[in-house]
């Protein structure tokens, strides 16, 4: 067993460091050169800028709070207290630390916070129900979309804020709706960052 | 659940079924050492790579000299992967600047990548430097998968060949899998994720201020050239945390299906490679259609749960036809979740789209149960097939009881030394995944680590060693496994799911190997027809089932019964 053992020492070692360096080395510097030559945008994290400034990138979510602008979805994602490196606080959206609430459904906190975040949107927009999409923390934490219902739902509040009428901002929403792939894979979408960039681009009045 | 979503399903099977002929007519010829349209680029470098180590490609191995060297390569791959992780502060490609990572998670991270299981205890994009992502991770991600494909073969020929002492090279059957088959399409599959968004680069984070003024730090890296070989070589480690659901790994619903189709298509092509080794198609579709019959069984399943949403949403007037959101990503909803969440498990993939600790109590036995049953439907690269192989051996066992005869498959005689060995291998899965589990939620340093309490507590722990021994990856990931009793535990359970399966298997390969063709005759069972598929089905439900049904009852279904009752924890 030993000796055989010892005959497969050269093989062994040989072969893991000849595979490092195809599959570890040259296929991802590679792949890395030609996606730069080829895709820039896209291999640096399609990242958007506006005035000379990098502003955030298009697949990413970013959190939102200001009655003006459209939410994205609950964010679990969280990062290490400013104050107290020792802690961990909640940041939405740190896209250094991906990540979900990983509550079970029939976990107490879960159906506690749900029931706030709920009852803040029915006060918003009485009469209609809230899209699950707008009470549930994302995979990720970093969701860039909502539901085409999740952002219609808020054109009041977001129309109120910003003194426009209620239909120019719908149709604005309207206009934001990717639909799925081929009319057939994946679900209709809004990307949140675009939608609000949109509306800040809004003649007034 | 809505017509869309059925019509999403069906269209996932359909283009499985297309691929699966033509990437097994591939491989067929690639491992017959047939030339090949890529043999001019491919062949002087795998022929550099034998003369630099040594290796005589006509040379085949007895089976115990292709496991020595299967482990032999294992370690070697073990050791330079600890080693990177330990010294990642002062290497290269480390614009984060890093630092070394722990003894216990480096040791536990090692296991989990030589083992194709890719269970990560770790949030990546704040623990592994590039280089340890590239040279170290990446790596794995291709000759861990190239193992599984490699033993798969061996069994293959254990099958097809008769009077043989040997049954291949373990040298050659890696290097060709990783040269021919995973390495193309890998670079194929790169450039078109970075055409959908996913990032190939090497710098720092990316610091922006956001539209409301927040600073907003962004993980960058080489992402898409890993995110191809974690999908094609169901190895699921994530570059991210957040694994595919991270817009960055999988942006799109595009992405996001060839990601589902790239975890089965070795799985099930291996199919049809067995039946054409064994000269008749046939046998091969007859696996694909028992690999085909859970998995819909499964998809169904899981679908019907998280459609139906969280009966406790009700209560606060949340629109009940959104399904459990919790968890999920929008741009792929609810039917892409269920889909994925099935076929990661189905696989030893592991990755998610989706946290499935957030999935509905049923919705979560789902991938439990996928993982339980050895993860044979469609499976891990070569490992699916191998596993689902040894189902059979139990399956024509029983068979044989029933009429009282010696149980045979494909002209091959299944003795004790055969059925021992099957069953071995598959009891190793029930003792590391109950052991473990009972272990860890008896002591404090298991039971700390839990993040939700009750049931669902008891299903995390479950989950943690289910997935491990199953060399799965995927999680209930609110565990906070990083822990040294965790990534212990978790190391030795993807060990003893990885060896203690191969070993013996490799032993039935070999005894098979050397066994001469008995003769079909009017008692021979046939094993290309529905009876054979039922049979089959049935012996895997019922193994699977009466193994695992107690430890499923304390978790899952009893979390699904007080979440009916309005019980919460």
């Amino acid at each position: 067993m030993t000796s055989r053992m010892i005959s497969h020492l050269r093989p062994a070692l040989v072969m893991i460091v000849g595979m490092t360096l195809i599959t570890g080395l040259a296929y991802p510097l590679a792949m890395t050169g030609i996606a730069q030559l080829v895709f820039p945008s896209q291999a640096n994290g399609s990242l958007i800028e506006q005035d000379g400034k990098v502003i955030g990138s298009a697949l990413i979510g970013q959190s939102f709070t200001s009655p003006r602008y459209f939410h994205g979805r609950p964010s679990a994602t969280t990062g290490t207290d400013p104050k107290d490196p020792s802690k961990t606080i909640p940041v939405p959206y740190n896209a250094a630390n991906s990540g979900g609430s990983n509550l079970g459904p029939t976990s107490q906190a879960l159906i506690d916070r749900v029931k706030g975040d709920a009852a803040t949107l029915q006060a918003e927009n009485p009469g209609t129900p809230v899209p699950v999409d707008l009470v549930t923390t994302s995979a990720s934490g970093l969701d860039p979309d909502i539901s085409p219902a999740a952002a219609l739902f808020q054109v009041p509040r977001v129309a109120h804020a910003r003194n426009l009428p209620e239909d120019r901002v719908r149709a604005l929403v309207e206009q934001h709706i990717s639909g799925r792939f081929l009319g057939l894979i994946g679900e209709p979408r809004v990307n949140v960052l675009a939608l609000n960039r949109a509306l800040d681009a809004l003649p007034p009045g | 659940m809505t017509f869309d979503g059925w019509l999403q399903i069906a269209l996932y099977l359909a283009l499985l079924l297309l691929i699966t002929r033509p990437l097994g007519g591939y491989m067929h010829r690639v491992f017959a050492g047939e030339r090949t349209l890529l043999s001019p680029v491919l062949r002087p470098v795998e022929r550099g790579l034998y003369r630099l180590s040594g290796i005589d490609e006509a040379a085949e191995q007895h089976w115990t000299v292709y496991a020595v060297a299967m482990l032999a390569f294992t370690l070697a791959g073990f050791a330079l992967l600890y080693a990177l992780q330990r010294l990642q502060a002062v290497l290269p490609f480390n614009p984060q600047g890093l630092d070394a990572v722990s003894p216990d998670l480096a040791f536990n991270t090692s296991v989990s990548f030589v083992t194709n299981t890719n269970w990560q205890s770790y949030v990546p994009e704040a623990t592994m430097s590039y280089l340890v992502q590239m040279a170290g991770l990446t790596v794995h991600n291709f000759v861990s998968a190239a193992t599984g494909v490699a033993l798969a073969l061996a069994l293959i020929r254990g099958f097809a060949r008769r009077g043989a002492d040997t049954v291949g090279n373990f040298w050659v059957d890696m290097t060709r899998c990783t040269l021919y088959v995973l390495l193309p399409v890998c670079i194929v599959v790169t450039l078109v994720f970075v055409w959908q968004g996913v990032p190939q680069n090497l710098s720092a984070y990316t610091d922006v201020t956001t539209l409301e003024g927040a600073k907003q730090l962004i993980a960058q890296g080489p992402v898409a050239s890993q995110e191809a070989i974690k999908m094609f070589g169901t190895n699921g480690g994530g570059f991210f945390n957040a694994n595919s659901a991270h817009p960055f790994e999988n942006p799109t619903a595009l992405t996001n299906l060839i990601q589902m189709l790239l975890i089965f298509a070795i799985g099930a092509a291996l199919t049809n490679v067995f039946g054409r080794a064994v000269k008749d198609e046939r046998q091969g579709w007859a696996i694909f259609a028992v690999m085909a019959l859970l998995f819909l069984a499964g998809t169904v399943a899981l679908y019907w749960a998280e459609a139906a949403g969280n009966p406790a949403f009700a209560a606060f007037h949340v629109d009940p036809t959104g399904g459990n959101m919790e968890g999920k990503e929008v741009r792929f909803g609810i039917v892409n979740s269920a889909l994925f969440a099935t076929i990661t498990t189905d696989a030893s993939c592991g990755a998610v789209n989706a946290m499935h600790d957030s999935l509905m109590p049923l919705g979560g036995l789902v991938p439990m149960l996928n993982i339980m049953l050895g993860e044979i439907i469609y499976g891990g690269v070569g490992s699916g097939l191998y596993g689902m192989l040894l189902f059979v051996i139990v399956a024509m066992f029983v068979a044989g009881l029933m009429v009282g005869r010696t149980p045979e498959y494909l002209g091959k005689k299944l003795e004790a030394k055969e059925v021992k060995m099957a069953m071995l291998a598959i009891l190793c899965l029930p003792l590391s995944i109950l052991g473990f589990t009972a272990l860890a939620v008896v002591i404090p340093a298991g039971t700390s680590a839990l993040a939700n309490a009750g049931p669902h507590g008891f299903s995390e722990a479950l989950y943690a060693y289910t997935s491990a021994t199953g060399n799965n990856g995927s999680a209930f990931a609110g565990l906070s496994a990083n822990v040294p009793f965790w990534n212990d535990t978790l190391g030795l359970a993807m060990f003893a799911g990885r060896f203690l399966v191969i070993v013996p298997m490799l032993a039935v390969a070999g005894s098979l190997a050397r066994k001469k063709i008995v003769p079909v005759s009017s008692g021979t069972f046939p094993t290309d027809g529905g009876l054979f598929v039922g049979l089959v089905t049935g012996v895997i439900l019922i193994t699977g089932g009466l193994t695992f049904l107690p430890a499923l009852a304390l978790g899952p279904i009893v979390e699904h019964l007080s979440m009916l009752a309005g019980t919460l924890y």
